[in-house]
């Protein structure tokens, strides 16, 4: 398989599969039904049949399995993710990767809430990367939608094999007994902690049957939605612990730097590397041919050397002679020609068409209005910058050649992918490490370049190697946020109703391939609310590779869609709350049966509560102003007011975001909290000062002093509400992120009259 | 390759590496010390930020060479014995850290101006800190534990209404 846009084929996939089976779920009142094979199989896969806690794989065919048994001695394993030590503290595998979303903490408090151990005695390792701990995959938001419930049945299941244990020890029917705080209890006071239970008897318990097990009531949690569990790794973290890709140290490892061309996918034809070779520290410098695929490995100059300072030193002193016949030729310049001179057009490409929406604007009755929007391409930026550590070592005497990979990867079984693809090596002769945590992911980290890069290096240089990607290379060869621009259309009858919404994107195009912002779903808000709809597109081919960036489509399609809405509801005459509640309508699903479309009773009351919660409609003095956005995404509600101050000099103040939230029930609060602020603060940070540009295929950004991040002083006062509707949990690292853009530019409308139709705006002369 | 020793977080330590090479990178991949993080290279992010003589410092701007006979303190370093510090228990009480990655260098740098302003202001705290970029926005909560470790608080877990009691009492 090529790994050709294969982040976001996973992404829709597991995002496909994943609204299958809520909805599967949501069909049976219990959420588990007799004849679900396949997570009974799940939990029988860690419990040999009849019984017995040794891990069902008995003998290890693979490295990577060698890697685990030998991870399994010293404790007794309950289930897949469950393990106990002789201590009674309970061992929780966390599943995924956490790269700042928490689900290190999440996923595991899940478990332990419904086995009933005191989070104290919980101790989170991190899985090995393997098949059976399921989908090893940190985004889309998917984490806690995907995993809750087999995270319940692991932890339930645990406690049933503790209460059988405690039933035989005591000699009572198991029906008395309950378990809290770690411990065993009996009707009659009676007790037995974890600790005392840790014996080979509770080995011998037998692996419940899923559909028999019984979940705790929501009155009952003690972990669950409490807001004094901060995150596992909190006091690693703060003692500087490496818990990183970028702190891994192997022994006899060499550094790494790799220079690519600037204009994306060029070639490198020849180099001073003699002269970098002579350089103090440093042991090699070689062209890479790469394949072409940007995806895979790109063409470059590789530089070894015993310190990270030493390779980038070298860096700077490189002259390379570049082949850029073959490289992109992005201009974002020609872009923006381009979509100027095709704004008024209609798109070659369909995406919806409902109703007579030409009758519609040809009705003098109706008010017709029509805006151009402009967003740019972004970097995700993340603070960990790119890094992989591997180890390629050639088989001697006939013996296969072996890889181990460390690197902080959204995916890291697809590094697996990765090595055999592109070097052949398959997965028995691979070891991928798993990484703890990883420094930002925002969707940058699911390609695996830099693992080919690493694995190129280690394999000519016949050492292991830390490959480190400086800033400049991150900013330079990302998988941006495409940029791009949409002309929206509308009408508004003589009641002020919103009667046709017409959309033209221009989408970015990779080969075959929209981005994820050259693709507008037809379900897209407020699409399926207006009688008469037409959207069309048209393609744009770009070599500059593009992938997913926090709420990737989402983030762009809110700014436009809630922007333009306030602007009809001004048009109109009309409160943009109120209007945006007649839009949506009546409360029903849009798609009917699947629980991860959108509701509109549920997208009503995230608005209603962001309104109320924010004094929606108050006076304010001249120069402040209230905005309101909406939007539905990653199966997540999110309203927000902001309340802005503009100075006369275009200082722009946010004083505060109130935003409701409706995800369903909240596991992680402290966590929960922290990707609202997070994604607040992300959002100002792009929309105001974020834009990446390129010419000649070569991306002009390359640090923080061109691709401002927002700081401290800035920092709004964020007011937080989580409506937790009786709903299935879903995730929460992208949802609040596309919607502080429109609630601040229909703030800043409200302050000034300026209306915002093209980002960032530090291009309109604003400051934070 | 000359030696020469630096004294870090109370200890002497010898190495060999190029004079040029930043007290950054000597500390990661020499001394193995990878508590200060790597960020941006040219002193605009504070991942790196350490204290020397306990002035906040780019550890990425400085070479190591032009710190001997100085005092130098890493995040390994911030806690003087096996305790954390109160500004450290704050940081995990709140649940300040997402990703994680910049908050040795916040971390340093809150140390720095408690260390010079011991109760802090909100103005304080935006001058003293402008220069740590948190990519995941902890800031809300840099703010937060800053004035906790001030104040010497209890611990005080994160939550909505503790925010607002507070705010009732102002």
């Amino acid at each position: 398989m090529s790994l050709q846009n294969e982040h976001q084929q996973v992404v829709e996939t597991v995002e496909q599969a994943l609204s299958q089976e809520v909805r599967r779920l949501s069909e049976t009142e219990s959420g588990l039904t007799a004849d679900n094979l396949s997570r009974r199989g799940f939990l029988k896969l860690s419990g040999v049949a009849g019984g017995g806690l040794v891990l069902a794989m008995a003998l290890p065919s693979t490295k990577s399995m060698a890697q685990e048994e030998q991870d399994i001695t010293g404790s007794m394993e309950l289930n897949t993710f469950i393990k106990v030590t002789s201590e009674g503290k309970i061992q929780i595998y966390a599943q995924a990767p956490d790269m700042g979303q928490g689900v290190r903490t999440a996923l595991p408090m899940i478990a332990a809430e419904e086995l009933g151990v005191k989070w104290e005695d919980v101790e989170v390792l991190q899985a090995p990367v393997a098949e059976r701990f399921g989908v090893q995959f940190a985004g889309g938001s998917l984490s806690v939608p995907r995993e809750y419930q087999k995270m319940r049945e692991m932890g339930a299941s645990a406690r049933e094999m503790f209460i059988g244990a405690a039933a035989a020890a005591m000699n009572v029917p198991r029906e008395e007994l309950k378990v809290e705080d770690s411990m065993v209890i009996h009707t009659s006071g009676q007790s037995m902690s974890f600790a005392e239970l840790a014996q080979p008897s509770l080995a011998n318990q037998p692996v419940p049957d899923p559909g028999t097990l019984k979940f705790k009531d929501k009155s009952e949690y003690k972990i669950i939605g409490s807001s004094q569990i901060t995150g596992i790794d909190n006091t690693f973290l703060v003692t500087g612990n490496p818990l990183f890709g970028i702190d891994i140290k192997i022994p006899d490892m060499l550094y790494a730097s790799y220079m690519k061309c600037p204009s994306i996918s060029g070639k490198a034809v020849s180099a001073n590397l003699e002269d970098i070779k002579r350089l103090p520290g440093i042991k090699d410098a070689f062209i890479i041919e790469g394949d072409g695929n940007f995806q895979q490995l790109l063409s470059g100059v590789a530089i070894v050397g015993n310190s990270t300072w030493a390779v980038f030193n070298a860096k700077q002193q490189l002259k390379v002679e570049w082949d850029t016949s073959s490289a992109s030729k992005d201009s974002w310049t020609a872009m923006v020609e381009f979509a100027d001179g095709n704004k008024d057009n209609d798109g070659s490409e369909p995406i919806a068409e409902v109703g007579d929406v030409a009758a519609a604007f040809a009705d003098p009755a109706n008010k017709v209005l029509t805006s151009h929007y402009e967003y740019p391409f972004l970097s995700h930026f993340c603070l960990e910058p790119i890094n992989c550590t591997a180890d390629y070592k050639k088989g001697e005497n006939g013996e296969a050649d072996t890889l181990d990979l460390w690197a902080p990867h959204q995916f890291p079984a697809r590094m697996y992918t990765a090595a055999e693809t592109v070097f052949g090596l398959p997965k028995e002769q691979v070891m991928v490490h798993p990484v703890t945590r990883i420094g930002g992911g925002f969707g940058r980290r699911f390609t695996s370049e830099f693992v080919c890069e690493a694995i190129a290096i280690s394999k000519h240089v016949g050492a292991p190697v830390k490959l480190t990607w400086s800033r400049e290379d991150c900013v330079r060869h990302d998988f941006y946020r495409s940029g791009g621009f949409q002309t929206v259309k509308a009408a508004v009858d003589a009641d002020g109703k919103l009667v046709a919404w017409q959309n033209h994107l221009f989408a970015t195009k990779l080969g075959e391939r929209y981005t994820w912002e050259g693709r507008l779903n037809e379900t897209e808000f407020p699409m399926l609310n207006v009688p008469n709809v037409k959207a069309t597109k048209t393609p744009y081919e770009i070599g500059t590779p593009c992938g997913a960036l926090r709420a990737p489509g989402s983030n762009v399609n809110a700014f436009v869609a809630e922007s333009f809405i306030n602007e009809l509801a001004v048009a109109a005459g009309r409160d943009h709350l109120e209007f945006l509640l007649e839009i949506m309508g009546e409360p029903r699903w849009f798609e009917e049966g699947n629980p991860r479309s959108l509701h509109t009773g549920r997208a009503a009351g995230v608005i209603k509560a962001a309104a109320e919660k924010a004094g929606w409609g108050r006076q304010l003095p001249a120069g402040q102003g209230l905005g309101l956005a909406f939007h539905f995404s990653h199966a997540g509600y999110v309203a927000q007011v902001a309340d802005v101050t503009v100075s006369s000099d275009k200082k722009l103040i946010v004083n505060k975001v109130t935003v409701a939230v409706d995800v369903g029930p909240i596991i992680n609060m402290s966590g929960a909290r922290a990707q609202v602020e997070g994604s607040v603060i992300d959002g100002i940070s792009a929309m105001v000062g974020q834009k990446i540009t390129m010419e000649d295929g070569a991306i002009e950004q390359s640090n923080f002093h061109d691709y401002p991040v927002m700081r401290i002083p800035a920092t709004p006062e964020i007011d937080i509400h989580f409506l937790e509707t009786d709903n299935p949990p879903t995730g929460l690292g992208e949802p609040a992120y596309p919607v502080v853009t429109p609630a601040v530019t229909n703030a800043i409308f409200a302050a000034t009259g300026q209306r915002i139709r093209k980002l960032p705006l530090r291009e309109h002369g604003y400051s934070i | 390759m000359p030696t020469y020793t630096l004294t870090i977080n109370g200890v002497d330590q010898e190495l060999e590496a190029d004079p040029a090479m930043p007290l950054l990178w000597a500390l990661r991949d020499v001394l193995g010390m990878v508590g200060t993080k790597f960020g941006c290279g040219i002193g605009q992010c504070g991942a790196c930020t350490v204290h020397v003589d306990g002035q906040p410092m780019r550890a990425c701007s400085i070479p190591a060479s032009a710190l001997v006979g100085r005092s130098i303190t890493t995040i390994e370093g911030l806690a003087a014995d096996a305790n954390l510090t109160a500004l450290q228990q704050a940081w995990v009480d709140l649940d300040v850290p997402q990703c994680g990655y910049c908050q040795s260098g916040q971390l340093m740098a809150a140390a720095a101006l408690l260390e010079s302003k011991p109760n802090p202001t909100d103005d304080d705290i935006d001058a003293a800190m402008a220069g740590n970029y948190c990519r995941c926005g902890t800031y809300v909560r840099i703010r937060q534990a800053i004035h906790q470790a001030a104040s010497n608080k209890t611990a005080m877990f994160y939550d909505a209404t503790a925010t607002n009691a507070e705010e009732d009492v102002a």
